[in-house]
């Protein structure tokens, strides 16, 4: 056998008749261990996270966010004013003034907390006013999304995996309920449900919360959970397909089961991403329903109702009107990014 | 009705409706089909892609729901569509199992190895302790030969044929009396496919399991097979021992398929005949009149566009649907 076998002119083939035993050296324990050892177990998770990390426009937004956050946590507690306090006879002061009273009192020695921001036409503290203004927007926008996100994946994941009937019937509703224009019904419903709520919630704990922030909560539940539902069903769909689906029916998986275990995890990423994505949208409804007057009641602030206040005293006052509007476009623009930054690192279907 | 045999199936029907442009029409995946497997048998299934193999495996585990016919398992009636009997899967998952073609798609990639094989055991309620659980699962880890350590893995961190094995551990996990095999071996490399055969062998003489193996590959058939069973167009053409079906084919359609085979030595392959087939497999939609075959059939004579011939005995368990004598 060995004897005709002829190497062929161009072969890559290396020779092994010009090599001898003693030209190989075995392997040791350890190169064999080396063999052994796969590269470390990585989740999807992990994976995800760690992509996100070399993202630093989507780091940076993390790190504002954060800030954003402790701001909004902690301001209340070193600042000696309340949003509604009115501090008397300073009214109308510029970013870092004092008024006379306080002036006066500095020269008595007695240390005065300053005006960051300056104060409003009434004298409250509008550094304070700005931070709850953020608190309000940033706390709708996480729970409408998070109630958008409940509804939508629900309704989107029965839809989409016991399809057929079901699915025709349910997606009709979610049509009809798309072709409404959004805006109007908002501000109708925001109208309505502002006076049923409020005998309804009296002496509650949602009462502190004000009828409005929960009549805010409600109507971008019922009305934005459309487009969660539709996407959450056509990632349902494409996943049903697959073979492990079938092998878990093939078990004796039961539906719900099913959906839990094998549908939602693996379209986790469209899910997080949107989430992240529907947060900024919520807050941007909230300030425009907040600035027509619609949004949480006064003397609570939000950045919206703030921006819409500084409009008559825009010319003398112009810092009342941006420094909500910087917090709006910092937030938003915060959480834009960081859901681009988790849709890159977490859609598969994108380049590495 | 014997009940020596562990699975039944009599005139098996499995049409999908398709929608064509405006009416429904029926694709007659699997239309009438009947064989029986004993205990501790393979059968093996072979035929063209898309001749309804599959279809008729996953209709046995009722993944689909019959349109007609009669499934008996280990003397349960499961399917009779004649009787109106219907009965509910779950207590018999854990005694039918599958294994299924494409080991890529078959294994959740969120799931890591040790949940892939403990979920029938988790949906079966099959232990009393999580530790219970973990030892049943090293164990059939250790049957399908996968180490130990692989369990917190997930499924893309391996090759196809270890993949495969875990869905072998899964299907096996129940401790099941018959798998369905649809195409275990079909997506992997050859030298890995003798590997799996070897294990199904194995696990079979052990646990005296009896096969339904679907591949299109006919020597694997031949090998881990003790009866082949034919299809062609989602019908029945020949049933026989597997050596009987080798040296004595007897349906046209099973003599082009052998002859098909490649022959590992050259000198023979010259001197050997290949019949080929002319045209294509007509469309499951249009089916031709009498026997689906007799399109691409060289014996074909105006009764076998009239009639489907019958599925009869020519001796010695040998079926053949063929109006050839």
């Amino acid at each position: 056998m060995k004897d005709n076998f002829k190497k062929a002119p161009f072969s890559a083939q290396i020779d092994l008749s010009k090599f001898s035993m003693q030209d190989f050296e075995k392997a040791t324990d350890e190169e064999k261990k080396q063999q052994d050892v796969m590269g470390e177990s990585t989740t999807f998770f992990k994976d995800g996270m760690r992509r996100l990390r070399k993202n630093p426009l989507a780091m940076l937004s993390i790190v504002i966010l954060v800030l954003l956050i402790l701001v909004i946590l902690i301001a209340p507690h070193v600042i000696p004013y309340g949003y509604a306090d009115i501090v008397k006879g300073s009214a109308n002061l510029h970013p870092m003034e004092y008024s006379m009273q306080e002036q006066q009192a500095i020269a008595k020695g007695e240390s005065v907390f300053p005006h960051l921001f300056g104060t409003d036409s009434l004298g409250r503290d509008y550094f304070i006013r700005v931070v709850y203004g953020a608190r309000v927007s940033l706390s709708v926008g996480i729970f409408a999304s998070i109630l958008v996100l409940i509804i939508g994946m629900v309704y989107g994941s029965i839809s989409g995996y016991l399809g057929g009937r079901v699915d025709l019937v349910m997606m009709r509703i979610v049509d009809i309920i798309y072709s409404l224009p959004d805006m109007l019904l908002i501000i109708l419903l925001a109208v309505v449900l502002n006076e049923t709520l409020s005998p309804l919630i009296k002496g509650t704990v949602l009462a502190k919360l004000g009828t409005n922030m929960i009549a805010l909560f409600i109507v971008f539940g019922i009305l934005y959970w459309v487009g969660m539902a539709r996407l959450i069903r056509g990632q349902i769909l494409t996943i049903k397909q697959n073979e492990y689906v079938l092998a878990a029916k093939c078990i004796g998986t039961s539906t719900s089961r099913t959906i839990i275990k094998h549908i939602l995890p693996n379209c986790l990423s469209v899910i997080i991403i949107t989430t992240a994505l529907q947060i900024p949208s919520a807050i941007f409804t909230e300030s425009y329903l907040s600035f027509v007057g619609l949004g949480v009641s006064a003397p609570m602030p939000s950045l919206g109702s703030l921006a819409n206040e500084a409009r008559a005293g825009m010319m003398t006052y112009p810092e009342r009107l941006l420094f909500p509007a910087f917090a709006i476009c910092l937030i938003v623009l915060a959480l834009n990014l960081l859901g681009d930054g988790l849709r890159d690192a977490f859609d598969p279907k994108l380049s590495r | 009705m014997s009940s020596e045999n562990i699975l039944e199936v009599s005139h098996l029907k499995q049409y999908f409706p398709v929608k064509n442009g405006f009416k429904t029409v029926p694709l007659k995946a699997v239309d009438d089909i009947s064989f029986s497997i004993k205990p501790g048998e393979t059968l093996g299934l072979v035929g063209e892609s898309g001749c309804g193999k599959t279809t008729v495996g996953r209709t046995l585990l009722r993944l689909y729901q019959p349109t007609a016919g009669r499934i008996v398992f280990d003397g349960d009636v499961l399917f009779d569509s004649e009787q109106k009997i219907d009965k509910k899967m779950q207590p018999y998952r854990k005694q039918m199992q599958m294994v299924f073609q494409d080991p890529y798609s078959s294994l959740n990639p969120r799931m890591t190895v040790e949940d892939i094989i403990g979920e029938p055991l988790d949906v079966h309620k099959l232990y009393s302790s999580k530790g219970e659980r973990h030892d049943k699962i090293m164990e059939l880890m250790e049957t399908v030969g996968l180490n130990a350590e692989h369990a917190t893995r997930y499924a893309h961190e391996f090759s196809g044929g270890q993949r495969q094995r875990i869905g072998i551990a899964r299907a096996l996990a129940v401790d099941p009396k018959f798998i369905v095999c649809d195409e275990p071996v079909s997506a992997l490399d050859v030298s890995i496919q003798a590997q799996v055969v070897n294990m199904f062998e194995d696990l079979q003489k052990e646990r005296g399991l009896s096969y339904l193996f679907i591949a299109h590959d006919l020597l694997v058939v031949q090998h881990i097979s003790d009866r082949i069973a034919v299809m062609y167009l989602g019908h029945m053409m020949e049933i026989a021992d597997a050596v009987e079906l080798m040296d004595n084919p007897i349906h046209p359609y099973t003599q082009s398929l052998l002859s098909a085979v490649p022959i590992p030595d050259p000198n023979t392959a010259r001197k050997s005949q290949r019949i080929i087939l002319e045209g294509d497999v007509p469309s499951p939609l249009k089916m031709p009149s009498g026997c689906p075959f007799r399109t691409r059939c060289r014996y074909a004579t105006e009764q076998c566009a009239c009639e489907m011939p019958p599925f009869t005995d020519r001796g010695n368990g040998h079926m053949v649907a063929c109006w050839n004598k």
